[in-house]
């Protein structure tokens, strides 16, 4: 037989198509997904039928309009769907920076698959919860070690959880030294993420928005005139989302310490700094981690997850409890509840258990010169791939020249100046190989933004299969725009018609919406 | 013979070759990957290699967490009655089954063209759940239900630009510490009384506690107590005269058997989905959701995500995106209404998942069953002497059992209990020191009946100890 040539530089892609209907369009009177268990007879006997002692008021008249649907149906229905969604396991997922994106490894994704954890209730006996207890502890002193800081929580459930959480202890903080009232204000910067303000406006705070210098760094000038005595903290990543690292770190932190403030540290961005420097060092009070993101648990279409928040001795009295601790010399491990200061609670129990193992494993499969490794090949390949990309025409890379560290925030500028194709159409033309792509946070202070983060997870070749899309596309838009404007033509829908998403009168968040607002008239339906 | 050296090459990071390495290093014009840090002053840089413990193979590692964990006895080993906001229920294979899926479980925020299923499936739960609760709104779900509280106090503040609301009494304290923090500074709570005999909200003093301030008024029902509130009409209807906002939560697997609460009245419905297809994964199987009725004022208040259905250019093709995205802070940063970001969107796949299995008959049959066991437990607890049933109305799923009068405290019969194997329920007696020495309980489908006969003869056992002691 002959030879089959294979020279195509991008991938011949299509993404699933099932055309699938939507779940309540299943719906086949008579039919079921599985049977409710039924109580045994005795039971029974002995009680009756249980739902006539419910007061009239608070019956049930008409069940609810749920579909009845077969289990097998059912399956596949979800199934076809899991196969229309480009999950990270499926692609060179460096397209979505910020988001740490890297190889979720099976073997912990089996681990935490066992009765041990998954039919562990939250309140049992310590005795009988002593395995996960020693996962946290042994967590909280990698994590220790990792950023420099003295204690760890693990319920923050999130990035934005964390921040959250320490925005409150902020307030806790100067509400304990009488100046709760007098400092009102939290100082952020522009590239970190939106999370940042919003969840110190939630926390009664004023938010001040340091920008960036010419070269990118946070304006330090606007920073001294940013702080004084109204100041209660600073929050701020490092490097930004432009994957910039601001080499004063220490002089910012030790302004807002200079004017009574807290530093709190985003770490988001993380995952070139592992082994490399660390938050205590720069100055800070606190700091999250995203377990989902720098320590490989998956990011489950949007969580459950993990911000792993950690503090310094003097804020540890303020950690939401219970916290973990060792007591004595013998092996036992004990929910320790947090004492009058603590703010409280910010999610129920001891936070995603499941994110915590996963986590705790990533580092033993590591150790230290391991998360070494991944901090520098994940730097190793993003600049790579920075230098790739600003030679491809109409791309840059605004502010400083050098080197970045874990991801950048690039620019199409030049490219829609030059044909008028967005950043928005390249999102949609990438899903045609195959490929994720995201374009920044808002408001668009980089003009046509991309943001990627290749991690240590991807070989040079995968990083060239990505470049070489972001090749065909520049290309496309300069002699065939078209093909860029109207993509998708290879993913699972076409373009979308979004003008009802914005009108009250025409929005549908729900299929009984969609059926009131679209009814048809008598004689078409 | 000495083994020859291996390569030091980790599974997880192919760009280890050094080949590779020096090719790429050419590429960008530096020496050493060392150049690329050059931005980072020497007196940041960590000077030593971090103290952790030695990295372990594949093998070694799965040995080691299989150690780790062989020290948790879980509720399959120990028959438990715990709930309190955490409960165990029958999870359907297919539930599992779908969120495992890697496609799922790897994907994160992609955008509707290449997350169309993810899309959908989300869109198909909040239809779900809208069935459920009689609602037309529905979000992507957030953390848990404190947090689906906590939003649901705020937007009820933003849209009556009051500060105050009024929470049941009844409520369970881990769960306002959690409220607590969230809705301080701008808003400030009171509780308010429950009838002790009953569990029932105390309708004069939510009357006198409400004021022109009120932004909403809030209670479960079920409550934390397990109790059924027969008068949620009249409570909302209290709130309402006042022009504030009825928010209730409420447990969804109830639904199939109790009224939802926006036909009593309720503005905002949040509860908890662990329920609906979630393992109990020691608190990690949370997940909050609020509705609404699809009127403007309420959707706006909104901060999570809202996926929304419409059409594509290619006729008989759905699609799917965001509505109303400009109220959320991920386009509106410190503008936005609180804040969106990772939640927990899995369990809202895997809530609509089992809600697509069960449906109408399903949960209907559902619900009867757990009422009927959970009556059996309190009838035969109830007749151990030295044991009442405290609350006098209907429960769903749990109950308080009062042990006051066997002069032991709770503490000391959940030892007892453990003794026999046992995991009791949740100890009341310094949360609710109205209710004595009382414990709640939670029985479900999952619980045999010899799982609740085992529990009354061993607290039969353990009380008659006592009570003989007491009576001789």
């Amino acid at each position: 037989m002959k030879r089959i040539i294979r020279e195509q530089k991008v991938r011949n892609f299509h993404q699933a198509k099932w055309d699938e209907p939507v779940i309540f369009e299943l719906h086949k009177p008579g039919e079921r997904g599985v049977e409710a268990p039924q109580a045994e007879s005795a039971i029974v006997a002995a009680v009756g039928d249980g739902v006539s002692v419910i007061p009239d008021s608070m019956k049930r008249t008409e069940p609810p309009a749920l579909p009845e649907i077969g289990q097998a149906k059912v399956l596949r229905h979800y199934l076809r769907l899991s196969q229309e969604t480009m999950g990270s396991d499926f692609n060179v997922e460096i397209g979505q920076g910020t988001c740490t994106m890297k190889y979720i490894p099976r073997v912990n994704e089996m681990m935490i698959r066992t009765t041990k954890l998954m039919e562990l209730h939250p309140l049992q006996h310590e005795d009988d919860v002593q395995g996960i207890l020693e996962v946290y502890y042994r967590l909280d002193l990698a994590m220790r070690e990792i950023s420099g800081l003295d204690r760890f929580s693990f319920q923050p459930s999130s990035g934005t959880q964390a921040l959250l959480t320490m925005a409150s202890i902020v307030r806790a903080y100067h509400e304990s030294r009488g100046e709760g009232e007098q400092r009102n204000e939290i100082i952020t910067t522009m590239f970190s993420h939106p999370s940042q303000a919003a969840t110190a406006v939630v926390k009664g705070y004023k938010i001040i928005t340091v920008m960036p210098d010419a070269d990118g760094f946070p304006d330090i000038e606007q920073l001294k005139r940013a702080v004084s005595d109204r100041t209660a903290g600073f929050v701020v990543a490092n490097p930004e989302d432009t994957g910039i690292f601001n080499p004063r770190i220490r002089e910012f932190t030790d302004i807002v310490h200079a004017a009574g403030g807290i530093c709190y540290y985003d770490q988001a961005n993380a995952n070139g700094l592992l082994g490399i420097t660390r938050a205590k060092e720069a100055g800070f009070d606190m700091c999250f981690f995203n377990l989902h993101k720098t320590f490989a648990a998956p990011h489950m279409c949007g969580g459950p997850a993990t911000g792993a928040l950690g503090v310094t001795e003097a804020l540890a009295p303020f950690l939401p409890g219970p916290v973990v601790s060792r007591s004595g010399e013998r092996e036992h491990y004990e929910l320790q509840e947090p004492g009058d200061l603590s703010i409280g609670k910010v999610r129920s129990f001891h936070g995603v258990a499941q994110t915590v193992l996963r986590a705790y494993a990533w580092i033993r499969s590591l150790g230290a010169e391991g998360l070494l490794n991944v901090a520098q090949v994940a730097v190793l390949n993003n600049n790579y791939l920075y230098h790739k990309i600003l030679q491809i025409p109409g791309a840059s890379a605004p502010y400083i020249k050098g080197n970045r560290l874990e991801q950048v925030r690039y620019s199409w500028q030049k490219m829609t100046e030059d044909t008028g194709v967005t950043t928005e159409d390249v999102t949609r033309r990438m899903c045609d190989f195959g490929l994720h792509y995201w374009t920044s946070h808002h408001p668009y202070v980089v003009p046509q933004p991309f943001t990627l983060e290749p991690t240590e997870s991807y070989s040079k070749e995968d990083l060239d299969e990505y470049i070489q899309a972001l090749v065909q596309i520049s290309k496309e838009a300069y002699n065939e725009p078209e093909t860029v404007k109207n993509a998708p033509t290879r993913s699972t829908v076409h373009r979308i018609n979004d003008s009802s998403f914005d009108d009250p009168a025409k929005w549908c968040i729900t299929w009984r919406a969609y059926l009131k607002k679209t009814a048809l008239p008598q004689a078409e339906a | 013979m000495a083994q020859p050296k291996r390569a030091a090459m980790h599974p997880y990071i192919p760009n280890m070759i050094p080949e590779v390495q020096r090719q790429m290093l050419n590429e960008i014009g530096v020496e050493s990957i060392e150049d690329l840090y050059r931005i980072i002053p020497d007196e940041l840089k960590l000077k030593e290699q971090m103290d952790l413990p030695p990295a372990l193979s594949e093998l070694e590692l799965r040995r080691h967490v299989d150690r780790l964990l062989s020290r948790n006895h879980s509720t399959q080993e120990v028959v438990s009655f715990l709930g309190a906001g955490c409960w165990p229920h029958f999870i359907p294979a297919v539930c599992d089954e779908i969120n495992q899926r890697s496609e799922f479980a790897t994907a994160y925020a992609g955008e509707p063209y290449e997350d169309h299923g993810r899309f959908q499936a989300l869109f198909e739960y909040q239809s779900l759940v809208a069935e459920l609760v009689d609602m037309d709104v529905v979000n992507v779900p957030t953390f848990d239900w404190a947090q689906a509280t906590s939003t649901s106090l705020r937007m009820a503040a933003r849209m009556t630009g009051r500060s105050k609301v009024l929470l049941a009494g009844t409520i369970d304290k881990d769960k306002l510490k959690i409220i607590a923090n969230y809705i301080t500074p701008d808003l400030t709570f009171e509780l308010v009384d429950f009838h002790t005999e009953t569990g029932e909200l105390d309708p004069q003093d939510l009357r006198n506690k409400i004021t022109d301030d009120t932004a909403a008024v809030y209670f479960e029902n079920p409550s934390f107590l397990g109790t059924i509130e027969p008068c949620g009409q009249q409570i909302a209807d209290i709130a309402h005269e006042a022009g504030a906002v009825c928010v209730v939560g409420v447990d969804p697997i109830s639904l199939g058997v109790l009224k939802p609460p926006s036909q009593y009245g309720a503005d905002i419905i949040c509860g908890d989905l662990q329920p609906l297809g979630m393992h109990m994964n020691y608190g990690g199987g949370q997940a909050g959701f609020i509705a609404t009725r699809d009127e403007e004022k309420y959707v706006m208040e909104y901060p999570s995500r809202l996926f929304g259905i419409a059409p594509t250019i290619v006729e008989g093709e759905y699609g799917f995106g965001d509505v109303a995205y400009e109220r959320t802070s991920f386009h509106d940063r410190e503008k936005g209404k609180e804040s969106v970001g990772t939640q927990t969107a899995l369990w809202g796949i895997t809530a609509g998942v089992y809600l697509a299995l069960l449906g109408p008959h399903g949960m209907q049959e559902l619900g009867q069953t757990i009422m009927q066991k959970s009556q059996y437990a309190a009838k035969l607890l109830g007749q151990i002497e030295g044991v009442s049933i405290r609350l006098q109305s209907p429960f769903f799923k749990e109950f308080v059992a009062d042990f006051t009068e066997t002069g032991l405290t709770v503490e000391e019969i959940l030892k007892q209990l453990r003794a026999e194997g046992i995991q009791g329920g949740r100890d009341l007696s310094s949360d609710f020191p109205e209710l004595g020495q009382s414990m709640l309980l939670c029985v479900t489908e999952v619980h045999a009946q010899e799982d609740i006969e085992l529990l009354a003869e061993a607290l039969g056992r353990v009380c008659s100890r006592v009570m003989k002691g007491v009576n001789s």
